[in-house]
């Protein structure tokens, strides 16, 4: 299979703290990567290495085949980036907003029409497409969210937290979109709480106080572990750990 | 440049749905022009006057005893020749020099008619301006006084006139405003421009938005230039509605090309919006970079020679101002506006300008960084 992301012994360091330690793991092409942990464990921030936002420690890896040290402007023409925190512009609307990545991503005009369309259809936001996003819910805003950061086609989207905080329902129709870009060939890394959409991933790992303590398919950890369910995978694994939420 | 016209758009549409911020761009310069010059009017005493006195006759001693007597005026010299007089201009002694002609009391007592001639020191223009009016003032007094003592009831003909030929050019009705508004503008243009610019970046960084643009493949440069061109737009907008104000409550017009006064503007936008951009940069919450953008204000207003003269600074604030780009500013707006100055005059200005430009933008694209 191939890796679209490869790490090895990933690092980054705040002062003394470290964030994320020496993680070392492979993304392969098309799967979706379950990247759990508890509060502070390091995901954001392990997350933001790969995406190119952050420059590690020390340690390697690289994204889509480029390194993360030296070609992060490369990185990011082949990836999509949901961050955990809403950051599109508020004060414009859906469209605006579409239109405004479309063209960063260098997107022709009729590209960035179509696209936009398709989009708001898809996400069923059409009605309100002409809202300042600021106005618009919470779940609507991480819909509009996933849909910039696969606006462009990436190979690869990391999504942090895409559905937290977000009612059921939504976060069903959120994992029917990622579905339906893995369908269409997208790795998906994504970062979650919910253990029912761990069991939605393809693979897992589970990090703890910064270091991955568990990496497989959530059925051979259920396995491994002795357990029925991937909460109590979790449980196991997370109450190790000494840091607590920041 | 796809990329600007995207990042153009989104700037634009930004500034236009921000109903405060548009109001506060167009009101606010508008009142203070408004005000400040009405506020900024303030008295000097203590003017060091030279007197040249070729008349030794009564009248002109009065009237030196009527100078000196205001409270206004110190007398520095009292001089047979105008040259001398003029040494001590050159050496900064005295702020004027008042000339009598020959024959004062003579001419006005015979002809009714008498010219004097008050030179200014153009290095500290403020205060000498204001002497100048001051002395004219006096001088009017002294006519009146004149009249007074000379009129019979029955000949009411010719009056006695003393005509003051200040030789003030640049500024001939001594209108304190005249002085004034050029200069208040450039500074309103600056902190609008410095304060726009400054919090613009650091707020997509307060709200998280800058990671997301940080994520994608924009280049540097474009995104930097995306914010530029449309702080330099609103400048050009704020100067604008400056000038008509000027025009329209003060009717001022620049003597000098508009053009060139817009050519000077572009530049300079240039370099205050850089300085913004780059103090963007470097802070990471609007409160930071309001605080930055304030120090630097304060220091830039005060030492730009707005409202006092850069020439009687102490050598070390004269280097100060002359890596403050709000001085060349001021400078050239009562250059062109006032005395009707030509390329040639502002060309050390543009060079200056230029520089800190370039200086302050590439300074900001380098420190702007999408990786962390
Ligand atoms: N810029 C920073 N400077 C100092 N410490 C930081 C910085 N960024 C993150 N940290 C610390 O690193 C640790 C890991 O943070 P990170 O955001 O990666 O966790 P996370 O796994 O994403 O947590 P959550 O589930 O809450 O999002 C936390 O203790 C956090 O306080
Ligand atoms: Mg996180």
């Amino acid at each position: 299979m191939e890796a679209v992301i490869k790490t090895d012994k990933l690092t980054k360091r705040f002062g003394d703290f470290i964030a994320t330690n020496n993680i070392t793991f492979e993304v392969y092409a098309g799967e979706i990567f379950g990247f759990l942990g508890a509060n502070g464990a390091g995901k954001t921030t392990a997350m933001r290495m790969l995406t190119g936002l952050s420059t590690p420690s020390s340690g390697s890896a690289t994204v889509a085949g480029f390194d993360v040290y030296r070609e992060t402007e490369r990185i990011k023409k082949n990836i999509g980036y949901m961050s955990q925190k809403f950051s599109l512009y508020e004060d414009l609307t859906v469209m605006e907003n579409i239109r405004f990545f479309g063209g960063i991503y260098g997107l022709s005009d009729k590209a960035i029409k179509e696209k936009s369309d398709m989009l708001v259809e898809q996400l069923g936001l059409a009605s309100e497409k002409k809202k300042l996003v600021g106005a618009l819910p919470l779940g609507w805003k991480q819909k509009l969210s996933f849909s910039v950061a696969v606006l462009h086609d990436p190979k690869i989207v990391f999504l942090d937290e895409p559905t937290g905080g977000v009612d059921p329902l939504t976060r069903r129709q959120f994992w029917d979109l990622i579905y339906a870009a893995t369908s269409r060939g997208v790795t998906v890394f994504v970062t979650t709480h919910y253990m029912d959409e761990a069991e939605y991933c393809n693979r897992i790992s589970i990090m703890v106080d910064g270091s991955i303590k568990a990496l497989d398919t959530p059925y051979n950890l259920k396995r491994e572990f002795g357990v029925g369910s991937m909460d109590e995978v979790f449980y196991k694994l997370a109450r190790e750990a000494r840091r607590s939420a920041d | 440049m796809r990329t600007i016209r995207f990042l153009l758009e989104k700037e634009f549409r930004q500034i236009f749905r921000n109903k405060t911020l548009v109001a506060m761009i167009m009101v606010v310069p508008v009142v203070q022009l408004l005000i400040l010059p009405l506020a900024a009017n303030y008295e000097v005493k203590n003017i060091n006057i030279s007197i040249v006195n070729h008349d030794n006759s009564d009248y002109a001693r009065h009237l030196i005893t009527r100078i000196t007597a205001s409270g206004y005026f110190r007398l520095t010299s009292l001089n047979t020749t105008f040259d001398e007089a003029l040494a001590h201009i050159e050496s900064d002694e005295a702020d004027l020099i008042l000339k009598i002609p020959r024959n004062f009391e003579k001419n006005l007592v015979r002809e009714n008619k008498q010219k004097l001639f008050v030179a200014v020191n153009a290095i500290n223009g403020v205060k000498a301006n204001l002497g100048g009016a001051y002395l004219a003032t006096i001088i009017r007094d002294f006519n009146q006084d004149l009249m007074l003592e000379w009129f019979q009831p029955s000949r009411t003909s010719q009056q006695p006139v003393i005509a003051v030929t200040p030789t003030n050019w640049y500024n001939p009705y001594l209108n304190y405003r005249l002085f004034m508004v050029p200069g208040i503008l450039a500074i309103l243009v600056t902190m609008i421009g410095g304060y726009l610019s400054a919090l613009n970046i650091v707020k997509e960084k307060e709200v998280g938005t800058i990671e997301q643009i940080n994520v994608t493949p924009i280049r540097k440069h474009h995104f930097i230039v995306g914010k530029l061109i449309p702080f330099w737009v609103l400048g050009m907008v704020v100067f604008t509605l400056g000038l008509l104000v000027g025009w329209l409550a003060y009717g001022i017009t620049p003597e000098g090309n508009l053009g060139l006064l817009y050519g000077f503007l572009a530049l300079y936008l240039l370099a205050v919006l850089g300085l913004g951009l780059l103090i963007s940069t470097y802070t990471d919450t609007q409160q930071q970079a309001m605080f930055i953008a304030f120090f630097f204000m304060m220091i830039f207003i005060l030492m730009s020679g707005l409202f006092t003269s850069i020439d009687s600074m102490p050598s070390w604030a004269k280097v100060i101002s002359r890596l403050n780009p709000v001085s060349y500013f001021i400078d050239v707006m009562r250059m062109v506006v006032l005395k009707g100055s030509g390329l040639a005059d502002i060309i050390p200005h543009m060079g200056a300008v230029f520089v800190f430009a370039i200086v302050f933008n590439t300074w900001a694209i380098v420190n702007y960084r999408k990786t962390s």
